[in-house]
């Protein structure tokens, strides 16, 4: 008997961790599927430069994601991301206007801080306000537009108005690793380990898979709730920040529709939209998967035109098969608890 | 109480369109011109078209964001079959055909995989979108018959009225109906409210939001056909970024993204509000910025003012009781 009990003990998170592995370990071998069967078409897919392009294109969206895993893990969603990216992008390229002197590292601070603010009146009305996040996002969505319109009224900041060490900093690399692509990983790294091994960290998953069940464990909800929004906010001002040093030109409608290709990413990377589900590492992948198809796709000359349709239809196979997966592992469970 | 609360909601809606109207007609003499109203309500028709299909759909608490793809893949079959030389009626049944299809495969996603509609339709948004520039590529269609654009912007013989708006005022009463005074309609409510109380109580809950997202689809190819004459433009980039407005316009509407609660009345209500809203604005020469900030502000405001005013009541109400007892 007690046995038994020590053998389910020890047999559960087994089995959950060989799940999660599995997953991550499917998509592993899916990017090395697309990547290596694009190489044996065109070699020049595995060239240094192409590979160097791939990563800077996808580490934006992939920043982006580590903010909405965190909102997606506690059963919310943040689909304001887009609009703080773009004002962000365009009030620190004004600041660089004002004060061509700016260091780099302040400019990442004041997108972070801007981004924290921004994030932090979605947690407000989502934790406090009690406005479903759907709602209150899609509210902010067009209020921090709006800002930003009003900001930019019409104008642009262009590479020109940019000083050399700021659109420098985002090509310029470290042993060939360009430096967007380092930052993005480090920032990665720090959060996966936050939310794999620390009790804040876990506090998410515990809000999104029950947040009754967290109220009675001694979680504060709500206070987990807004810190969560300012983080997926502060990530994503960061994300402006290295998206103006990226592409030097930033107009009102720099990021917008971000908000659509950050959610697909995390849900490709085995997010889950019911909360509780996921990890940042699936999610990163899942950014990295959506860019490898996409500039295959470029690679193997398919037609422009049949590029969004595979897209989209890779998509819906991913979170298809992961239903299937998940669906099969529930029924798994239900079986050992009752043998 | 609740049915109550609804109903105050609807009403202060529509005062809201009210006063909206009337302050544009004091910002601007040109507002309530017959011309100008005309021109402001056509422009958002195609929102109030599939804001109708949304309103059922968010009831039974799913969610359709392919709607403005399904719009522009309609729009540019119509466009492609036009330019293949098929006659125009026929051009309009395919797409509506295939806005039909669009919508039976995320119904079917969605009810026999079991996945969620919001990430399904994520992926149908890109799909359909991408085969609308599959079918179409980067061509603009534009040289359809008067008779057929005349559809688009014209108005009913003798009256103001845009004959999209027409269509959709009919459609409107239609889906009124089957919602407030049918068996189907009220079903909707409960499968929203709770889907497994309601298929215990026997309710074909799959086969019921199939229905809806074939709707759906239906609805947004209508959308397409209206888009389509009215700028007399077949692409494959038309309305991108609709479904957001759409969305908003329902969730204002007082119907909860949780499912089971609200009504066509005020969905259609919120439609006029930010449609007339945005014209008033654009006549006196209102950007853009202050339209979108005010969009949000209504879509916010619209759940938080209630949050919080129910918040006060109970906090009022429990210093009432703590009086109470004191005295005692």
């Amino acid at each position: 008997m007690t046995g038994k009990v020590a053998q389910t003990q020890t047999s559960a998170p087994n089995l959950l961790t060989r799940l999660l592995r599995a997953r991550e370990v499917s998509l592993v071998a899916l990017l090395l599927f697309v990547t290596l069967g694009t190489a044996a078409i065109n070699p020049l897919f595995l060239s240094f430069t192409s590979l160097k392009d791939l990563f800077l294109n996808v580490s934006i969206i992939a920043l982006v994601v580590v903010g909405q895993t965190i909102v997606l893990l506690m059963k919310h969603v943040d689909l304001s991301v887009s609009s703080v990216v773009g004002l962000s992008a365009f009030l620190t390229g004004s600041l660089f206007v004002a004060f061509p002197g700016l260091p780099v590292p302040l400019a990442l601070l004041f997108g972070l801080g801007l981004g924290a603010v921004l994030g932090s009146v979605n947690g407000l009305l989502v934790a406090y306000g009690k406005v479903p996040a759907l709602v209150a996002t899609l509210g902010t969505l067009y209020v921090f537009r709006g800002i930003d319109y009003a900001v930019v009224h019409g104008g642009q900041i262009n590479a020109s108005n940019l000083p050399p060490s700021f659109l420098g900093f985002a090509t310029g690399n470290i042993l060939g690793v360009p430096n967007l692509v380092l930052l993005v990983i480090v920032v990665m790294l720090g959060f996966g380990i936050y939310l794999g091994s620390y009790r804040g960290g876990r506090e998410y998953y515990a809000v999104g898979s029950n947040s009754e069940a967290a109220v009675l464990a001694g979680i504060s909800v709500t206070r987990r709730t807004l810190t969560g929004f300012a983080l997926s906010g502060a990530i994503a001002g960061l994300a402006g920040v290295l998206y103006l040093a990226r592409y030097g030109t930033v107009d009102a409608n720099a990021g917008s529709g971000l908000e659509l290709q950050v959610i697909a990413a995390a849900v490709v990377g085995g997010v889950s939209i019911n909360g509780g589900v996921g990890s940042l590492l699936g999610a990163g992948l899942g950014a990295l998967l959506l860019g490898v198809m996409s500039s295959a796709l470029v690679t193997l000359r398919a037609p422009g035109f049949y590029q969004q349709a595979i897209q989209g239809a890779l998509l819906l196979a991913a979170i298809s098969v992961d239903m299937l997966v998940s669906r099969r592992s529930a029924k798994q469970n239900a079986k050992g608890r009752t043998s | 109480m609740k049915w109550r609360n609804l109903l105050g909601w609807e009403v202060t809606l529509i005062v809201l369109v009210f006063a909206a109207l009337f302050s544009g007609a004091l910002l601007s003499p040109a507002f309530l011109t017959a011309s100008n109203l005309t021109f402001l309500t056509a422009n958002f028709s195609e929102v109030a078209l599939i804001a109708l299909s949304m309103t059922l759909i968010i009831i039974v608490a799913e969610i359709d964001l392919s709607v403005a793809s399904t719009l522009g893949l309609s729009s540019a079959v119509l466009g492609a079959l036009f330019a293949a030389g098929w006659p125009i009626p026929l051009a309009i049944v395919a797409a509506l055909a295939v806005g039909a299809l669009a919508g039976l495969f995320n119904g079917l996603l969605i009810t026999r995989l079991g996945l969620p509609s919001l990430a399904v339709t994520i992926g149908t948004l890109a799909l359909y979108r991408g085969l609308a520039y599959v079918v179409l590529g980067d061509k603009a269609i534009a040289d359809f018959p008067a008779f057929y654009t005349n559809l688009g912007f014209g108005t009913l013989p003798g009256t103001p009225i845009p004959i999209p708006i027409a269509l959709f005022f009919v459609l409107a009463v239609i889906t009124v109906v089957v919602l407030h005074a049918t068996a189907f309609g009220r079903s909707l409510y409960a499968i929203g409210a709770n889907p497994v109380a309601a298929r215990f109580a026997g309710l074909r809950v799959e086969r019921v939001k199939l229905s809806l997202f074939v709707l759906s689809g239906l609805m947004s190819a209508l959308a397409g056909v209206v888009y389509t004459f009215r700028f007399a433009s077949a692409r494959a980039d038309n309305a991108v970024g609709l479904e957001l407005g759409v969305i908003a316009a329902v969730l204002l509407g007082g119907v909860s993204i949780f499912g089971g609660k609200g009504s066509v009345v005020g969905a259609v209500a919120a439609v006029f509000l930010i449609g007339i809203i945005n014209g008033a604005l654009t006549l006196v020469d209102v950007s853009n910025e202050v339209l979108t900030v005010v969009t949000g502000l209504l879509l916010i405001g619209s759940v938080l003012v209630p949050n919080l005013l129910g918040h006060f009541r109970t906090y009022r109400e429990r210093r009432r009781a703590k009086g109470d007892r004191v005295i005692q």
